[in-house]
């Protein structure tokens, strides 16, 4: 009998640790489970489909023939048992069917939070993480005028845009005092706050919520903030996070044999794999005992998820690969501005570290440079409608290259389309004007650059 | 905002109605005159007789005048053919230019007004409001509206289109009225009465500069758009529609110089040919910048830029695709199947213009129309039928709302073909990826008009390289997280092969 490997989920580190199994091994049965979809889409595409920019179908990235041609078999359910001790799990889809594994890789995404509001579970009430998710926001959001999103974040910014683009009215609860400024430094947050509100969204800074009043029918009426104001509503959008999925093995009504260590998330080595022998875990779900140097323990991002699922692949196929998930890098976009970034880049400035900082006021555009003040390597960078290119940060900041070599060939690291105004003279005007340097630009933008 | 736009739909709307409803006014009145000037003179004889009593009858509708003109036509030629007078039978087609010249009793500057006016007015309350939108991509809705997701909007406009279409190719003399509108232009610009194609080029421009104006809203945050737009808008009005008609007023040969052979697939026929041999010095340098085009400037130029640089800054048939066609570039299908139709069709339409032209060229130097089994006048009557006009005007461009704005350049333009072949293999141009930037959202794919699965190169991190990319670059602009560049560099630096490591992080290898 070929090798059973069983992976429960299929977002983007259960279908990504398939392919590259499939890849490297061409024997082993594949078997992935899912209770939320049939097949794999891209879960940071579902607000395109509410706004109208996509259907459903186009946020999957492989036709529906692509499964069966790879033998990857797909099972649509949701696993109901665990026995780690037999190697077999069941599934209470459409028969209650058992299946064992040689290897379990366990990829079950996270949950958005949920504080105990009272009112959170009016009609009308709801986080933005699944499919179900989306299905439910299409329902409950016809015919409303005026929706209240708590918590800001990515997923509170993305849900005020979702609103907005059908012309729903928008009050955006943030606790912080600036958007995501546990995230972002002073200046990017400020940029961003204002761009909130050119887009007609009322934020509210410094505001929490209270309570959920319900209105007619058990649906949401209004919210309260703990300042005492009531803001009539007809849509909730709970966003302040999401956690590890880890409710299977909580839940009751479920059957587990053999323990499965859980602290925030499953718990998982350098090579992704759990106090269980043959099961593994990745992406969203998981929390690292020994973290990578400066990163954190339960990282939920598209991109480490899908390392995660590369790197566990070339374990299971019998190169052991500890988990390296290399130079940080992330992406969003905030309405209209895209944002990138690469490297450590806190929102406060560590001791020891200088930062440089340049905007084009009413542009939406501004980079940030953070260096190590003695050596002067740059350590990390944010960019904002800008595109910068992945791999030349990537080997500035591996190979601790400095801020004025940075600078100078900046234009290399330039990633815009063609015919766009450059910013890379004015850039480097402003730093030399800071610290009294005479840099000068010494590269031009293009690809050709970084080959000849 | 939505007022002023609903009003400007309904402007349009009344401007459109009333371009249809031209059809239906209007009187014909055939006489003598028309019949002796628009006939040949060995016609005339013989249909004179059997038409005498038509003439000075005046006729309300164009479909009774038309079938009361054909039937003797008909009638005269049946007898021919039962007889074998091959050599007699009437192959001219009388019916439009007659039915032009007899049509009339329409006021010409209210119908102007009235239809071109209010569809411009209108079409322009409708676009110019969206200035009010931030810049930046504002796809909302696309696929909820009735327009541009195929439903019964979309669904009305192809069929329109396709009736337009049919009637322009094969049956010209039922819409004489809307040439006669046009008449006043073409006789200032050329000094010329317009033809259904005058009145063809007219529309095309309309609609590339209304919608090119729209385009340049939509992407007034991304120079490259604007600058494309703008480009397909200068070629399509200046180079192909008024430098033509002004060589005629100057006794030159028409001539659009940014057409290409063989997109242009009459430029070696024997009348072109003749035409341009026959005009001087001037005709001769015609002739050789038409042929240096495809010999020279194609591989040059796609060498360089890839064949972006005629097929969506230069070209006509590109040109109203990226204008009046962007609302539907969306409705492309991107499965591995159509790719597979896609380019066997549109090789075998390449192959099919180089042995069509290649025995044209024969009979043009040997006399000789034979060739094997084949005789050129069929295949080049044929080649115009089913390409010309079947497939690159009544599918290519009825099918927008349904298949894309592309159905002809993806399927069936041999030029788009072989641009693409140089593009392929030969050329510094490439779609790069952005490392690990990806998050396989798919708008890249979705908004590709060539249905091109950008995505799946994408979340490889391997670059775009294929032979149908038009270059329209709207995959980059759509691109949420920065991920797609085109870009132009040493060919061998191409990325072919997905990269083994994780994207993006050149440090760190598996």
């Amino acid at each position: 009998m070929a090798k059973s490997i069983v992976i429960i989920g299929n977002g983007i580190s259960g279908i990504t640790t398939a392919r590259h199994i499939r890849k490297l091994d061409d024997t082993c049965r594949i078997t992935v489970i899912s209770g939320e979809t049939p097949h794999f889409f891209s879960r940071t595409a579902l607000m395109y489909v509410y706004m109208g920019h996509l259907k459903f179908e186009h946020t999957k990235p492989y036709e529906d023939w692509f499964w069966a041609k790879n033998r990857i078999d797909l099972v649509q359910g949701w696993v109901t048992e665990f026995d780690f001790n037999q190697q077999k799990i069941a599934v209470n889809g459409q028969s209650n069917s058992v299946i064992e594994y040689d290897t379990l890789v366990l990829a079950l995404g996270s949950k958005p939070n949920f504080y105990d509001w009272p009112g959170q579970d009016l009609r009308g009430v709801q986080g933005l993480y699944s499919k179900q998710d989306l299905d439910t926001m299409e329902r409950d959001t016809a015919g409303v005028t005026h929706g209240v999103i708590v918590g800001g974040g990515l997923i509170g910014i993305e849900m005020a845009e979702m609103l907005r683009s059908r012309g729903i009215g928008v009050t955006f609860l943030v606790r912080e005092s600036s958007f995501w400024n546990n995230v972002l430094p002073a200046q990017e947050s400020v940029l961003i706050n204002e761009h909130i509100a050119q887009h007609h969204v009322d934020l509210r800074l410094g505001s929490e919520l209270s309570e959920i009043l319900p209105g007619q029918n058990g649906r949401v009426g209004a919210v309260v903030t703990k300042d005492g104001e009531t803001i009539d509503c007809q849509f909730v959008g709970l966003t302040v996070g999401v956690s590890p999925n880890v409710s299977v093995f909580k839940n009751q009504n479920n059957t587990l044999l053999g323990t499965l260590e859980i602290d925030r998330g499953i718990l998982v080595d350098a090579f992704l794999q759990t106090n269980q022998p043959h099961v593994y875990a990745v992406g969203d779900c998981v929390q690292h005992r020994m973290p990578p140097p400066g990163r954190r323990a339960v990282e939920q991002i598209w991109y480490t998820g899908r390392i995660m699922g590369e790197t566990l692949a070339q374990t299971l196929c019998g190169k052991p690969t500890a988990y390296q998930p290399g130079v940080f890098f992330n992406s969003a976009k905030f309405f209209d501005i895209e944002y990138q970034t690469y490297g450590d880049l806190p929102a406060q400035l560590p001791a020891g570290c200088a930062t440089f900082y340049w905007d084009k006021p009413g542009k939406n555009t501004a980079v940030r440079i953070n260096y190590d003040q003695a050596s002067g390597a740059v350590l990390g960078m944010n960019a904002f409608g800008i595109r910068q290119r992945h791999e030349v940060w990537d080997g500035w900041i591996a190979q601790k290259k400095t801020i004025q070599h940075v600078l100078q060939h900046l234009p290399e690291a330039n990633f815009d389309p063609e015919f766009f105004k450059q910013h890379e003279g004015e850039i480097i005007g402003q730093f030399n004007a800071q610290t009294g340097s005479r840099l000068a630009v010494k590269s031009k933008k293009g690809l050709a650059r970084m080959f000849s | 905002m939505k007022t002023i736009q609903r009003i400007g739909l309904f402007t349009f709307l009344g401007g459109f109605a009333a371009f249809l409803c031209l059809l239906t006014v209007g009187q014909y009145t055939l006489t003598d005159n028309i019949l002796k000037t628009n006939l040949k003179a060995e016609h005339y004889a013989v249909l004179q007789p059997s038409l005498k009593n038509m003439v000075g009858k005046t006729y309300t509708d164009q479909f009774s005048f038309v079938a009361d003109f054909n039937a003797p036509i008909n009638a005269l030629n049946d007898g021919y053919r039962a007889k074998q007078e091959w050599s007699k039978v009437i192959y001219d087609k009388y019916a439009f230019a007659v039915a032009k010249a007899s049509s009339g009793g329409f006021a010409w500057s209210w119908w102007f007004l009235v239809s071109f006016g209010l569809a411009v007015v209108g079409a322009l309350t409708y676009i110019l409001p969206t200035t009010r939108w931030l810049p930046g991509i504002k796809n909302n809705g696309v696929f909820r509206e009735a327009a541009t997701s195929r439903g019964w909007v979309g669904i009305s406009v192809g069929v329109f289109l396709v009736l337009f279409y049919v009637v322009l190719y094969f049956s010209p003399e039922y819409i004489t009225n809307w040439v006669l509108l046009v008449d006043p232009i073409s006789k200032a610009l050329s000094g010329n009465a317009a033809t259904q194609w005058f009145l063809y080029g007219f529309l095309y421009c309309l609609c590339v500069v209304i919608m090119g104006i729209r385009m340049l809203i939509k992407y007034r945050h991304s120079p490259y758009q604007m600058l494309r737009t703008g480009s397909v808008m200068f070629f399509q009005l200046a180079i192909a529609f008024i430098l033509p008609e002004l060589l005629l007023r100057f006794n030159l040969p028409y001539f659009d110089f940014k057409n290409m052979w063989p997109l242009d697939y009459d430029f070696f026929f024997d009348y072109n040919l003749n035409t341009l041999l026959a005009s001087g010095k001037i005709g001769i340098f015609m002739l050789g910048w038409g042929i240096a085009l495809f010999v020279v400037g194609v591989p040059i130029m796609t060498y360089f830029f890839g064949k972006r640089w005629y097929c969506s800054w230069v070209c006509g048939c590109g040109g109203l695709a990226e204008t009046l066609g962007d609302p539907f570039r969306q409705l492309s299908n991107k499965t591995l199947k159509v790719w597979k139709i896609e380019r066997y069709l549109i090789h075998f339409v390449l192959a099919f213009a180089v042995i069509m032209t290649s025995l044209v060229l024969y009979t043009y130097f040997t006399g000789r129309s034979s060739v094997l089994f084949l005789d050129s006048y069929s295949v080049r009557s044929w080649y115009g039928f089913y390409v010309g006009a079947i497939f690159s005007g009544v599918v290519g461009t009825g099918f927008y709302p349904v298949m894309g704005n592309r159905v002809w350049c993806r399927f069936g333009c041999p030029l788009a073909a072989y641009l693409g072949l140089v593009q392929k293999y030969q050329s510094r141009f490439r779609i790069t990826t952005n490392g690990g930037q990806c998050i396989s959202c798919g708008n890249c794919s979705t908004y590709c008009e060539m249905g091109i699965d950008v995505r799946a190169y994408a979340q490889r991190g391997q670059d775009i390289v294929r032979s149908s990319c038009v270059g329209c670059g709207v995959c980059s602009s759509v691109c949420p997280r920065g991920v797609l560049n085109l870009e132009n560099a040493d060919p061998k630096s191409r990325v072919l092969l997905a990269p083994n490591y994780p994207l993006g992080h050149s440090a760190v290898k598996l």
